[in-house]
């Protein structure tokens, strides 16, 4: 195979500067990475570096913080709404974001992110659903399907006696604090693309003052769900989209001639 | 005639997860299986001719691991000869 | 400045906003609401930030996340709302940030009651939230005292990177007393170096409580024990009263304290050699104070509005050199000046039995108080 002069080609992708070139704790084929690599390319192409703020939650990306270069702290779990919310108020200039797993913010913190939406605080929510507590090990979320088998659930998850699952985007598109909410989903290119073009457009939110804005990102938990990487995203598609349906639940009037 | 490309992939960073091979619209990455990472993975890599430079291994790696190249594009009339 | 009629809550609000105070995130619970309503109009008014957060759990994140960002943050709150913040609170400390909370302690355990008490000293004090951490705690026994302690309290903490609390008990919320306002100071503008604020021209920086490698951790806990040492060697508080000559002290902090100053008066007019030692700072503990003050004492008496918390700290302090003896009123109660000048003459009178906790000879005493 011929390689070829790298000098006399065009930089077609390169991974964007507010990734820290670091290796990573997620595991392979775990979604987390596109997702961060995602909102670091919209970082960097809004050029926002020196003006982030974002909010580690607890869950698999309770170390989210080495990984972008910018300023980070740390919340309690399910809190990181209401750190947000004392950052933006105080430091108004500033973008600030939170990145927060499903168990995180719809199971502990459903207080918190139910009342930022509300409020219309001026943040930005990635929110990662996987259905399951990925960092403690696999147990049921708020997000797990009926019927999935989870450490916690392990007959599958029985709605009789554990309810059914939680939709946030829905859930929290119906208040009006809210600007901007998508549901996307990173199990193919394609999708991979919009999801981007929908974290642009949050971002584009809280830059605008338009309200609170979020992203949630139909993600794949290799591990947890004993799959491969490749058949996990083939799970999310078959599985997880059916009852999680992708698209805008909220746009902003004013957001409108930008709509993904 | 298609364009040329080729990737190079971070060896520090990859972690084998093979969603770059299934994705690659061309099939030619597959993973080296005579090199393994400091972190103990055979890396993925270009294994034979054909790629385009479309970068959508970089879109679906999780590790970002992977920076794309193209060859510079020539103009269709210059490739055949006639006046610009 | 004049003196004014102020209630006590809006007064420590006042006092927080003369002080440069920043953010002020809270949530309503009696009998501290008065802060909270009296923040929602100072606040904007002056530009500040003002916002009633959907629960205390979500409040005293507010005031983490301010914080961080290397502003002036409090909050205010009562005892179910303390039990609340206790998370934060130890995330706070684990991070190193200052902050500011008041808490006007009411009659519990569970939701209690809305009338004054100390049965958060323990949870306040003695940490309340988990893992190693200290804060100072502040106990006023009067408006004044506590607008005075409340303007010098965010240097004292931000010297300290330190976790400052304000303890009081409803009475102290509550009441109206002549009190003067010290003056307006600027709002600090410069940053902190260790502030989140946007990486603009310099290195990100990163806040958080997590030290995954246990040699780290334990570092972490060294710099905070470290640090504690500098707080109890220089912010201890105390006053004495009636001290240079008496037999007998009672200890006694907040509203106890100074209802048993009523009491002291009343037994020196009978010739009693009593005086009173009132901890200012519960946390660091006056425990020289109460050291040498044992030296020239027959007894003590320590009085609190709970079941005996700062008791173990004072019977820690004495090691069994005089004999200590307890009074105590819960739940909302307030001792009266008549029940400790009786206890005084107990004292007085003596002698004072040394058998078993001095916790237990009072729950013998208290049933007859009680029951009429």
């Amino acid at each position: 195979m011929t390689t070829m002069d790298l000098t006399k080609l065009d930089l077609v992708y390169q991974r964007p500067k507010a990734l820290v070139d670091i290796y990573t704790h997620y595991c392979p084929g775990c979604t987390h990475g596109v997702a961060h690599r995602l909102v670091a390319e919209v970082i960097d192409e809004m050029g926002l570096r020196e003006r982030s703020i974002g909010v580690a939650s607890v869950g698999c990306a309770v170390f989210a913080y080495n990984y972008f270069d910018f300023d980070f702290v740390q919340s309690p779990h399910g809190r990181a709404p209401a750190m947000a919310t004392g950052i933006k108020r105080v430091r108004p200039e500033c973008i600030v974001f939170t990145y927060q797993g499903d168990g995180d913010m719809i199971s502990i913190g459903t207080g918190e992110i139910v009342h930022a939406a509300a409020r219309g605080e001026n943040i930005t929510v990635i929110f990662i659903n996987n259905a399951n507590y990925g960092m403690t090990g696999g147990q049921m979320a708020p997000t797990t399907l009926p019927g999935m088998k989870t450490t916690s659930s392990p007959k599958g998850r029985d709605v009789e006696a554990a309810g059914y699952p939680i939709r946030a985007s829905e859930m929290l598109a119906t208040l009006d604090g809210a600007g901007y909410i998508a549901r996307c989903s990173l199990h193919n290119p394609k999708n991979i693309r919009i999801a981007k073009k929908a974290i642009r457009m949050a971002f584009e939110t809280q830059l605008r003052g338009l309200g609170f804005s979020m992203v949630e990102l139909l993600s794949t938990c290799p591990t947890n769900w004993h799959l491969t990487p490749f058949e996990a995203t083939r799970w999310l598609e078959e599985k997880m989209i059916p009852y999680y349906p992708l698209g805008d639940y909220k746009i902003h009037p004013a957001l409108v001639e930008n709509k993904v | 005639m298609p364009v040329k490309g080729t990737i190079v992939v971070d060896e520090n960073l990859c972690k084998a997860c093979e969603l770059c091979i299934e994705a690659c619209p061309v099939h030619v990455i597959a993973l080296s299986l005579d090199t393994i990472t400091p972190r103990g993975y055979h890396p993925a890599a270009i294994a034979k001719e054909g790629c385009t430079g479309c970068g959508i291994c970089a879109i679906v790696c999780p590790e970002a691991a992977i920076t794309v190249y193209r060859e510079k594009l020539k103009t269709p009339s210059a490739e055949a000869g006639g006046t610009p | 400045m004049s003196r004014e009629l102020w209630e006590g809550n809006e007064a420590f609000a006042e006092a927080a906003v003369r002080a440069g105070v920043q953010a002020y995130f809270g949530y309503p619970i009696t009998p501290q609401t008065e802060v909270l309503e009296y923040m929602s109009w100072r606040m904007p008014e002056l530009g500040r930030v003002f916002l009633q957060a959907e629960s205390e759990l979500g409040a005293i994140n507010m005031i983490y996340g301010a914080a961080c960002a290397g502003v002036r943050a409090m909050s205010s709150t009562s005892s179910p709302g303390t039990s609340l913040m206790m998370e934060g609170l130890s995330y706070i400390a684990g991070t190193e940030v200052p902050m500011m909370l008041i808490d006007v302690v009411r009659g519990g355990p569970g939701l209690g009651n809305i009338a004054p008490s100390q049965g958060d000293y323990n949870q306040i004090v003695h940490g309340g939230g988990h893992g190693d951490y200290h804060p100072i705690v502040l106990a006023p026994a009067s408006i004044q005292e506590a607008v005075d302690l409340i303007y010098q309290f965010f240097d004292i903490i931000e010297k300290y990177r330190a976790i400052g609390i304000v303890m009081v008990d409803g009475s102290l919320g509550q009441m109206r007393e002549p009190a003067e306002m010290p003056t307006m100071r600027e709002v600090r503008t410069e940053i902190p170096d260790f502030a989140v604020s946007g990486a603009k021209g310099r290195e990100p920086r990163i806040l958080t409580s997590i030290y995954l490698d246990p040699v780290e951790e334990e570092k972490t806990n060294l710099r905070l024990m470290q640090r504690w040492q500098e707080i109890q060697k220089n912010e201890v508080r105390y006053k004495e009263y009636f001290m240079d000559d008496a037999r007998f002290a009672i200890v006694g902090y907040g509203s106890a304290g100074r209802v048993a100053l009523s009491a002291v008066r009343a037994a020196r007019a009978e010739g009693i050699p009593v005086g009173l030692i009132r901890p200012i700072s519960v946390s660091p503990f006056p425990v020289q104070v109460l050291q040498s003050a044992a030296q020239q004492l027959d007894s003590m008496l320590v009085v609190e509005m709970n079941s005996g918390h700062m008791l173990e700290d004072v019977l820690l302090a004495i090691q069994g050199k005089i004999p200590v003896e307890f009074y105590g009123r819960m739940g909302g109660m307030m001792p009266f000046p008549d029940e400790i000048f009786d206890e005084i003459k107990r004292l007085v009178k003596g002698p004072i039995s040394l058998e078993g906790h001095p916790r237990d000879r009072w729950l013998a005493r208290i049933q007859t108080v009680v029951n009429g």
